[in-house]
């Protein structure tokens, strides 16, 4: 009959027991030998282990191959997820009135959300198709979207705006929700301009939402692999390749799993620092 | 049944002490009630007796046996909730049910037992609807029944009535009454309005900032207050209070009474045991009259006497009127005297 | 006028988010010899070809059948670990429980390729490589941070006093859990569940290291790697496409409310 409280605290451990097992198994030990593996030279077809320190970090410092992946990658996150943001923006603040197909629309925007990104990116590819593309044709012209170097990134950029837009969108609405109504009546009756009332109402308020959006995005389109990979494979030129996919390739193709995993955990670090720094942002703005 | 003793009884969340020194006994099939302000330490308390929280230290008997390693569903009590908690995916009778259910008796039993506290408590009609086709009132039944079903040791109650609308509180307040006077257990009651305590308890112990400031059946807690907390707390209109700098201007002399140091005290006189008449009289303080509130039976007139506030209760057929002069008589040996500093009753 | 701007508004927008898909709907229908000259944006007569040649030609029922099986394994999984997980940290006197949760999403901002190295190495130790079950482990772990995030949001949401009278009423932790807490949590568990099982419907990194073959292979790995043979199939990788679009666009349209409540459980409040 008589369950102590302290056996009461070994079954509240037992809740969380396997979720931990899980991360711990499957997250976070493969999150910390990644780090181990970046200090080796490790060739998986010959069977090659050895222990190098940074030599591979050091040795990543000349790659000028991980510049341009490197470059292309914060060059992807900041124009898109900049784009993102403003047109999700608008998009939020256009719908975020009382309309009669209000429901409809925003099951209109989750739908990019929702389609399967390889899918997707086997789309724009047909869109962007220089002989039977849609996009060639409306706009009368006959440029190899995807073949030349100048164009492919910024292809890829506008595939990641139309799959993600709507979706900041979403969350900016969910957030816009979250301001009380009297605030804006309060402003008109003061006499604020429409613009003056975004200024200093809308937009302070949302900020906290803004800056997890922000987040989100940003670290999705620094980890960007599917959509680009299978666009365009990282060409022409390696002029698309992010640090995602250059360090699939050495890893899956040239199987040099040791500097595979060192630039995985380049990707791994600036993911780290780049939360660290939001959340420090988002602590200043709740509190 | 149960007889719940607390002894020493502390509590504290992090750094903030919400308990301390609690020390009684509650007798079996007592009706007794913690009242107090909010954040008083009064919910907390039953969260203990519940189980539900753990004592910082002390410990917390049921009839002599320690319960605080025992979890909730091992001491046999049962509690009603200000907010009701009633399961929203049950029906009203799954809801009465559940405690049953759990303990695995045996449907008919627990049918039986169903239709039985549903007579009682006139839910019959109501057993098939779900919470939230129900009224307040009505969810307060189905609370109550769910708690009385398991014939528990102990029924522990947080601010049952609040939340129902001033008349329907003051009828279940009679049927509550009415119900522990049927079935007898062991009642603890936790509750911010004086009025209900003093209407529902056999002993009520007033609670300030985590500390009892006096325990005694409602007369007791009404007539002697053993503290000056506990003399503005209870009552009425609340009780109105004399600087003991005044005492000179007043016609009683403490010490007649056998006590010293003036200059230490405070007055109390509660506003039911002062008159306030339109003429003079021997012993009547004069007073510019300020406002006069009839509630019906009790007409409270408000006066100015030397830069106080006094309240006095108006008497019938007499006529005053605000900006005139009302004169208070005292009736003789209500005063209650306390120590300034301690607070605490003398005399 | 300005009611005017609004509606075209809404009409751009409209056509800016389905405008691609129409376009792929419309491929999927075209005669193999009207892929190659535009006009017609129509096709002259609409034919069903392309969708007989990716079931007929290729392992695209078993690959959709990986799909599902992996989708259904990870949801199920996900949520029975993580509403366990969620209903602890939303309601249990557990102690660093902020750290806790601070800790799990961290975890959802795990970057993939960063893990993928080392579990690849241990699927080929296991010699799990080519199965379904890699795939729905390492799925599980990436869902989990997020299924308990969004959970505990909900747990928390329902209010204290039901637990506390689920357990005065005689429950064990596990029984209210049971009885109480997870039915009253189904809108969230319905919420959780739709985004991940479009999750691990539309994953391709893992799937494309960890399958080999069409024994494990995934629908984003199936038609990355569309079969060719001199020619890119455009018309039958639109069929494909609309094929295993359609339940996630079903999803959609079904629970739009819930999935956009998940989505901002985390994000809007807090």
């Amino acid at each position: 009959m008589s369950r102590s409280q302290s056996h009461e605290r070994t079954t509240h451990f037992l809740f969380l027991a396997p979720a931990f097992l899980i991360l711990g198994s499957v997250l976070l030990y493969p999150g910390i030998s990644v780090l181990w593996l970046s200090l080796h030279r490790r060739l998986l077809i010959f069977d090659i282990s050895r222990f190098v320190g940074l030599d591979n970090f050091a040795y990543l410092m000349q790659d000028a191959r991980f510049w341009n992946a490197f470059g292309n990658t914060l060059y992807f996150t900041t124009v898109s997820v900049s784009a993102e943001l403003l047109l999700g923006l608008g998009v939020a603040v256009l719908l975020h009135r009382a309309f009669r197909a209000k429901g409809l629309m925003r099951t209109v925007l989750l739908i990019p959300w929702a389609v399967p990104t390889v899918v997707s990116a086997k789309m724009w590819e047909w869109l962007y198709n220089p002989d039977f593309g849609l996009l060639n044709y409306l706009l009368g012209l006959r440029i190899n979207w995807l073949g030349a170097p100048a164009l492919a990134l910024h292809a890829a950029i506008l595939m990641d705006v139309w799959k993600t837009t709507p979706f900041v969108a979403l969350l900016l609405m969910a957030g816009l929700q979250t301001i009380p109504g009297e605030l804006y009546q309060a402003a008109r009756i003061d006499g604020a301009s429409p613009w003056m009332v975004f200024r200093t109402i809308t937009l302070p308020l949302l900020k906290p939402v803004i800056l997890v959006v922000l987040i989100f995005r940003t670290l999705d389109a620094f980890r960007v692999f599917d959509a680009v990979y299978v666009l365009t494979g990282g060409g022409p030129a390696n002029t698309t390749e992010t640090l995602s996919i250059y360090a699939y390739k050495v890893l899956f193709q040239t199987l040099q799993f040791g500097y595979g995993s060192a630039i995985a955990v380049t990707v791994f670090l600036f993911v780290g620092l780049t939360s660290l720094l939001y959340v420090r942002q988002l602590r200043g703005v709740t509190t | 049944m149960a007889e719940i003793g607390l002894q020493d009884v502390h509590k504290s969340f992090k750094d903030v002490e919400v308990l301390r020194e609690l020390n009684l006994t509650i007798k079996d099939k007592e009706f007794f009630t913690f009242v107090g302000p909010s954040g008083c330490g009064k919910s907390t308390i039953l969260n203990l007796l519940a189980g539900l929280e753990a004592v910082t230290s002390g410990a917390v008997f049921f009839n002599g046996e320690n319960v605080n390693a025992l979890p909730p569903g091992d001491r046999d009590v049962a509690m009603v909730f200000q907010s009701y908690a009633l399961y929203p995916h049950m029906r009203v009778y799954d809801n009465l049910a559940f405690p049953l259910k759990v303990k695995k008796e045996a449907p008919e039993e627990i049918r039986g037992k169903v239709h039985g506290v549903a007579a009682v408590l006139g839910l019959e009609p109501l057993l098939k609807r779900f919470p939230r086709e129900l009224s307040g009132g009505q969810r307060q039944r189905v609370a109550l029944g769910r708690a009385l079903i398991r014939r528990p040791r102990v029924f522990l109650m947080d601010e049952p009535l609040s939340n129902l609308d001033a008349r329907l509180r003051v009828e279940m307040r009679a049927e509550l009454k009415e119900l522990h006077q049927r079935f007898p257990a062991t009642t603890v009651y936790v509750t911010h309005d004086q009025e209900e305590a003093m209407a529902l308890s056999d002993r009520i112990a007033v609670l300030n900032r985590g500390r009892v400031e006096q325990c005694g059946p409602p007369e007791e807690i009404y007539g002697q207050p053993a503290t000056l907390f506990v003399a503005e707390f209870v009552g009425s209109p609340p009780m109105n209070v004399i600087d003991g700098s005044l005492l000179p201007h007043l016609p009683v002399s403490p010490s007649v009474l056998g006590l010293q140091d003036e200059g230490n005290l405070v007055v109390g006189i509660r506003p039911a045991d002062v008159d306030v008449l339109s003429q003079e009289e021997t012993g009547t303080l004069s007073a510019q009259v300020l406002l006069i509130e009839p509630t019906g039976n009790n007409t409270w007139v408000d006066g100015l006497w030397r830069g106080m506030k006094l309240k006095g209760r108006a008497v019938p057929g007499d006529p005053l009127t605000p900006g005139r002069p009302g004169f208070f008589r005292i009736l003789p040996d209500r005063w209650h005297f306390f120590h300034k500093t301690s607070g605490r009753r003398v005399g | 006028m300005k009611r005017f701007g609004f509606f075209a508004g809404l009409l751009l927008l409209t056509l800016f988010c389905l405008g691609p898909l129409v376009w792929q709907l419309i491929t999927a229908f075209k005669p193999t010899a009207e892929l190659t000259t535009l006009p017609p944006l129509l096709p002259s007569r609409p034919t069903l070809n392309h969708f007989a040649a990716i079931f007929a030609g290729h392992p695209f029922l078993r690959i959709i059948a990986n799909s599902f099986v992996v989708a259904v394994a990870c949801t199920v999984l996900s949520l029975a670990v993580g509403s366990l997980a969620a209903f602890a940290l939303a309601r249990l006197p557990i102690k660093r429980k902020g750290l806790i949760l601070a800790l799990v999403l961290c975890g959802s901002m795990f970057p993939p390729i960063a893990t993928v190295s080392p579990l690849y190495m241990i699927i080929r130790t296991l010699a799990v490589r080519d199965t379904l079950l890699a795939l729905i482990l390492t799925y599980t772990s990436f869902a989990l941070p997020l299924t308990i995030w969004v959970l505990t949001h909900f747990f928390r949401s329902i209010p204290r006093e039901l637990y506390a009278a689920a357990r005065i009423d005689g429950c064990t932790a596990f029984q209210s859990f049971r009885m109480v807490m997870l039915p009253l949590a189904v809108p969230g568990l319905v919420a959780t569940a739709i985004l991940v099982f479009i999750y691990s419907w539309n994953e391709f990194l893992f799937a494309l290291t960890f399958t080999a073959t069409a024994a494990s292979r995934t629908i984003p790995v199936g038609i990355a790697l569309f079969p060719g043979l001199h020619e890119v199939p455009w018309g039958e990788i639109a069929a494909a496409s609309v094929v295993v679009t359609l339940p996630l666009l079903g999803l959609v349209f079904i629970f739009q409310r819930r999935i956009i409540e998940g989505l901002t459980a985390g994000a809007v409040k807090g």
